[in-house]
């Protein structure tokens, strides 16, 4: 890396490049990757706001047994509307949207993605669905049906679920169109050199994810079409007055969106991997499994929806099968996390904010997954289904492990991004409220869940009073730390020191180039590694000294 | 967390004590050996790192041993499952109404009731159905629950092994009062029971054995038409 690149004197960033649109269209109507990511950030982060004001609504509505600030109509408006926005607005395009928008042709030596344009109708349709969403949920109808929608109730609710789905409907067809674009760019788009085992693992996991994407996603599309052919013309197909089975739809309901869970997780595994090697210096501790267990990860959890109906009324054999089944997944998943701890042995550990998320995420990621053992057996499952136990248990895998790394990369790759750096103190700081928020807030569910109260719940029995009370102080220190964190962000974009192109030493190929990135990628075109984290001649006392000078350069051309 | 109130109570928990045991030890040597490592390898005294790019033995140990632990779950969960799901013979026989938002319980003579009461030490089954959404009738100290589907029926099994007053629950969402089904399982003993049941179907000779229509609780008269068809 030459000194020269360090600065944004020798050419025009990806912000700076004059299009033939300009102002906000030079946005909207941008095929670059990296815009187009940028745009994801701040519609998905604006959504998530939305979707964490009604968690925090909920939670203060548990502190007290009986109405505390609303009714039970409202409340389950609440939770309707917190599952649906951070579900299909938040975690499920996430990190990939954001993240792989903006990093896969950057980790890969690509100029763009395969279809550019392709993308910005990818961003539209989430746009459009995102709008419908949030306009039928909050101003025309206070929807009901909890996230799942489950028939019959869905059918027959008096509030109109209609537009609800139709958002929905569009919002999967941006899944899929995103799903497409990447496969075809991880396939097509490789600098030349590099094979696909030595892709860095945040784009193996992308890949993955959009495989399941792809194959997945059309299911839930057709299950919406069959439930708006159902509301408005009477199709007997799920409604038993009409001769249809409520538990078909469960079924269908679940094939996608088990399958959904793991398009959440897998993209966040990837961020860990790479923030885990970048730092502890070091390539990822048995790289070829972490590719197969992600595409593991992508088959087996193809095949387990129905571990979410053990008390569904289907049959006992489909109940053990899909039991069995389900402890598959729980392999390569642990497996993944043996490599990561086993990347760390003999490394050169820096604790920056991302790695610190990331080993926070591990741990709390790790009581998602192994809670997840309690519900995959028939018997605990059938006492712990639909209870906080559930709550607790996906709660810790998405806020400890997913968003955890949806906040890590925000840190890990926000001096690429922005060409700032934040502030590490106030990160850290950020981190180690988040864990203590995220235990303080979800470990009592599991203890009520095991006493036995179930979720999805308006009032409750005096005896889970100090668990709520105790669950609802932890949200207010999650709500907390995750404010801080965004604050010291949005304040290191426009007040942050230049970074350079590799603040933090990575070595995969988006920190080969000066940040923020120029409008098409790399200057030069790459050369790849053959193993992705290459470390082979690190030394931490020499990369110090040399980003002390690297600073000095910066500052001396900046003043 | 040992409450005997059936022997299948002792055997789910002794399953989530095992899985439990096993999840807590798994955390702890994740966690001890993430910690150990962060900071015997730490930059400052360990600046330059040993590349190493896995091992093919430790990888299969990790796959393998976790596989047959958590199989011996997977075990452990379905034969508790599977031998109460079998039993075969069973002394009473109830039939559990749900709807928005209540439940009803017919005993076998016809009666219907607001409380459920049943005989301690005796092989219960539940037949569990909806009229209108799904709900779930959950018996938190029993841990088991099962959907009440609208057009089919479902069934559980129990056999309380103590007199008491315990929660049933609906743990399926169905609408605004989902949260306030709340209602009482009374396990009495055995000759108390069976005198109540007596003393009811004498309440009720003449509807009894014509039909279901007239019960003991007042606003069921419409529930047990329902229940007809
Ligand atoms: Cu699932
Ligand atoms: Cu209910």
């Amino acid at each position: 890396m030459s000194i020269n690149s360090t600065t944004n004197k020798n050419f025009t960033n990806f912000y700076q490049v004059k299009t033939k649109h300009s102002g906000l269209l030079s946005w909207l109507l941008t095929t670059d990757h990296k815009r187009i990511g940028i745009m994801y950030l701040v519609s998905i982060l604006t959504f998530f706001l939305v979707g964490l004001t009604f968690a925090f609504l909920m939670r203060l509505e548990m502190l007290t047994p009986g109405p505390t600030i609303v009714d039970a109509q409202t409340y389950n408006s609440f939770f309707t509307l917190h599952g649906m926005i951070m579900v299909f607005l938040f975690i499920i395009p996430g990190i990939p949207a954001v993240f792989g928008n903006f990093f896969l042709p950057l980790q890969i030596g690509a100029e763009d993605v395969a279809f550019p344009r392709l993308n910005l109708m990818s961003y539209h349709l989430y746009l459009v669905g995102a709008f419908l969403a949030l306009y039928s949920l909050i101003f025309q109808t206070h929807i009901d049906t909890g996230w799942t929608f489950y028939v019959p109730y869905s059918l027959r609710t008096g509030t109109d679920v209609t537009l609800t789905l139709m958002a929905a409907f569009i919002l999967g067809f941006s899944s899929i169109l995103t799903g497409l674009n990447f496969v075809t760019t991880c396939h097509r788009m490789r600098v030349k050199g590099m094979k696909m085992f030595e892709m860095p693992l945040f784009t193996w996991a992308l890949y993955s994810t959009a495989w399941i994407q792809v194959v997945a996603t059309p299911i839930i599309g057709i299950t919406i079409v069959l439930v708006l052919l159902e509301r408005s013309f009477g199709f007997g197909i799920f409604d038993p007055t009409l001769g249809g089975d409520p538990v078909l739809y469960q079924h269908l309901f679940w094939i996608y969106s088990h399958p959904a869970v793991y398009i959440m997780a897998i993209p966040a595994f990837g961020v860990i991997s790479d923030v885990v090697a970048t730092f502890s210096r070091k390539s990822v501790f048995g790289y070829k499994v972490m590719a197969y267990s992600t595409l593991a990860i992508a088959v087996i959890g193809y095949m387990v929806w129905a571990h979410h109906m053990f008390t569904s009324g289907m049959s006992d054999t489909a109940r053990t099968v899909f039991s069995f089944l389900t402890f598959f997944v729980a392999i390569p998943t642990g497996v993944k996390v043996f490599n990561w701890v086993a990347t760390l042995w003999r490394g050169t550990i820096v604790l920056s904010s991302p790695m610190l998320m990331a080993l926070s995420a591990i741990f709390l990621f790790s009581i998602g997954g192994l809670t997840g053992l309690h519900l995959g057996a028939i018997s605990t499952d059938i006492h712990l289904h639909d209870t906080y136990f559930v709550i607790a248990h996906f709660h810790y895998v998405i806020i400890g492990g997913i968003l955890s790394m949806f906040i890590a990369g925000m840190h890990y790759w926000f001096p690429k991004m922005f060409g700032t750096m934040h502030n590490e103190k106030v990160a850290k700081t950020g981190v180690v409220m988040y864990f203590i928020g995220a235990n303080v807030l979800y470990f009592p569910m599991f203890i009520m869940g095991y006493m036995g109260m179930p979720r999805r719940y308006f009032d409750y029995l005096p005896e889970y009073q100090i668990y709520h009370v105790v669950s609802t102080v932890g949200s207010w220190i999650l709500i907390s730390a995750i404010l801080l964190m965004f604050i010291n962000l949005l304040i290191g974009i426009f007040k942050g020191k230049p970074a350079g192109p590799n603040p933090w030493g990575a070595k995969t190929l988006e920190w080969t180039m000066p940040s923020p990135p120029p409008l098409l990628n790399f200057i030069e075109t790459p050369i790849p590694n053959h193993d992705p984290y290459d470390y082979h001649d690190h030394d931490e006392r020499v990369f110090r000294e040399a980003k002390e000078k690297e600073k000095e350069i910066i500052n001396q051309e900046n003043s | 967390m040992f409450e005997q109130t059936s022997k299948y109570v002792s055997t789910v928990d002794g399953a989530m004590l095992y899985i439990t045991a096993f999840s807590v030890l798994m955390l702890l040597l994740i966690t001890v050996a993430m910690i150990y490592f962060v900071i015997k390898y730490r930059a400052s005294k360990n600046p330059i790192p040993t590349q190493y790019h896995g091992n093919i033995v430790i990888e299969v140990i990790w796959i393998v041993i976790p596989t047959i632990i958590v199989l011996s779950m997977f075990y452990y969960g379905y034969t508790d499952f599977s031998e109460l799901r079998n039993t075969k013979e069973y002394d009473e026989e109830y039939f559990v109404t749900a709807k928005m938002w209540d439940w009803d319980f017919k005993y076998e003579n016809g009666t219907i009731t607001d409380t459920l009461y049943v005989p301690v030490n005796k092989t219960l089954k539940f037949n569990i159905t909806s009229l209108d959404v799904l709900h779930s009738f959950y018996l938190p100290a029993f841990r088991i629950k099962e959907d009440a589907v609208p057009g089919r029926d479902g069934f559980i099994f129990i056999t309380p092994l103590e007199t008491g007053v315990y929660d049933i629950a609906c743990a399926e969402y169905c609408g605004v009062n989902h949260w306030d089904m709340y209602k009482k399982l009374v396990v009495m003993e055995q000759d108390e029971y069976y005198a109540w049941v007596e003393s009811q179907s004498k309440e009720n000779k003449p509807e009894v054995t014509t039909s279901e229509e007239k019960t003991v609780e007042s606003e069921s008269t419409e529930m047990s038409e329902n229940n007809e068809n």
